[in-house]
């Protein structure tokens, strides 16, 4: 059981693991429950909590769903992880109401819709279905790490370059306190999330050439016309 | 009637489900390549919100304290009732095409089945419940929301039907420029945001 568990934890462990943090990254990758990424990386601490929140329910509920994966007939199955979903995100949502709530109230609705988060469900479908219960959860974290790394690295830049401060602490000193940083203020409006996800993807794509998308249409051969 | 028009143009521009809260934005991405299709998907989810808003306002007055048993409160629920209303409902609504109105059945196809993971529709019924909506309030905000996700995405697809023709860095192609095309949506809608109503 042991030497299975070794041998294991070179190859599949690594990959489960590993990959979803750039490679097969939920968000800039697999285009996974963005919603959320955009909404709550204002601050550092909310996308901290989300992370916490989202790679938790992930990793339980596909391991939940491991577990009776094969007792699940194939026409409900939707149904029925859903509502082991739903029970995940319902337990989160009053422990993080109970333990804190200031940082809840300002997630408000983002929590709740960790239950339509696409990672959740797809990662269920897509190994939750075929794989061992240990295996899945270890899947869930690494696709929770992922996020995580997005989140929290969209939140660190929006929070420091725009507020001048991480998880409300001042780091650089804005104009209206007396200090020299003056404050970009786009950066803590949600468009700015946007340009970040899409720089982020841009270089991310620039590394692993072989993720770039086909154009539909080629304008002109730019080889031909430079050669002219 | 006053307060419902202007809760109605909140709705759609100045509280954009899909450009001032990014919801339901993997399917916003996923399906906007066309406009026809993008026009499908939207009519279905201002369907759906409009019947699972006022729907789920009676749920969550069910939940309500002391209104189903005495003395409970059963709110910590209100989560798994709203999404299986919605997965019901979705269900009940492609049956219902399927019987009587299978053209629509058809143009809508796979789309039904998706809006049901949709979080703009769990997301309208989260707002109804933290901002206490009536009943009546709820359907003007359902149709509303609705409608203002179906505008965001018919412009999107507009955009990209464009967008194909021009010539795009090789790692920003796809979904890198669909992004900072949204983020550009977005920063017009926020102009909306200044209107006192």
């Amino acid at each position: 059981m042991s030497a299975s568990i070794t041998a294991g934890w070179n190859s599949e462990v690594r990959k489960v693991l590993i990959d979803p943090l750039i490679t097969t990254n939920p968000i800039t990758f697999q285009i996974l429950g963005i919603c959320s990424a955009l909404a709550v990386t204002g601050s550092l601490k909310s996308a901290l909590l989300m992370s916490l929140a989202l790679t938790t329910v992930t990793a339980f509920s596909n391991m939940f769903i491991s577990m009776v994966r094969t007792q699940i007939p194939n026409s409900i199955r939707i149904i029925v992880q859903m509502t082991i979903i739903a029970s995940l995100v319902i337990i989160v949502d009053q422990v993080l109401t109970a333990y804190a709530f200031d940082t809840a109230k300002k997630l408000s609705v983002f929590i709740g819709l960790i239950i339509t988060n696409c990672i959740v469900m797809g990662r269920a479908e897509a190994y939750a279905m075929q794989n061992p219960p240990v295996m899945s959860f270890l899947d869930g974290v690494g696709q929770g790490l992922g996020y995580s790394l997005i989140l929290i690295s969209l939140a660190i830049v929006r929070e420091l370059f725009g507020a001048g401060t991480l998880m409300g602490v001042p780091i650089l000193e804005v104009v209206s306190k007396g200090g020299w940083y003056v404050p970009n203020g786009l950066l803590l409006l949600p468009p700015s999330a946007f340009f970040l996800i899409g720089l982020m993807i841009w270089a991310i794509r620039t590394k692993y050439p072989a993720q770039q998308e086909k154009a539909d249409f080629r304008i002109h051969d730019k080889q031909a016309l430079g050669h002219r | 009637m006053e307060a419902l028009l202007s809760l109605f143009v909140k709705a759609v521009f100045i509280e954009n489900m899909a450009l001032t809260f990014f919801l339901g934005m993997c399917t916003f991405i996923a399906i906007s390549k066309k406009i026809e299709t993008a026009i499908g998907l939207g009519i279905a989810v201002v369907i759906v919100q409009t019947i699972t808003l006022p729907v789920n306002n009676l749920v969550f007055n069910l939940l309500k304290e002391n209104a189903l048993i005495e003395g409970v409160d059963l709110r910590f629920l209100g989560l798994i009732s709203y999404i299986a209303v919605i997965a019901a409902i979705v269900q009940i609504l492609e049956m219902f095409l399927d019987r009587y109105v299978p053209a629509l059945y058809q143009a809508l196809g796979v789309y039904l089945p998706l809006i049901t993971v949709n979080c703009a529709i769990l997301g309208g019924t989260l707002f109804m419940v933290q901002r206490d909506y009536t009943f009546v309030e709820s359907v003007v905000y359902g149709v509303g929301s609705g409608f203002s996700w179906m505008l965001a995405i018919v412009i999107l697809a507009g955009v990209r039907e464009r967008l194909k023709y021009s010539d795009v860095p090789a790692g920003l192609q796809g979904l890198g420029i669909i992004f900072i095309t949204v983020g550009l949506m977005s920063l017009g809608f926020m102009s909306f945001s200044g209107i006192q109503l």
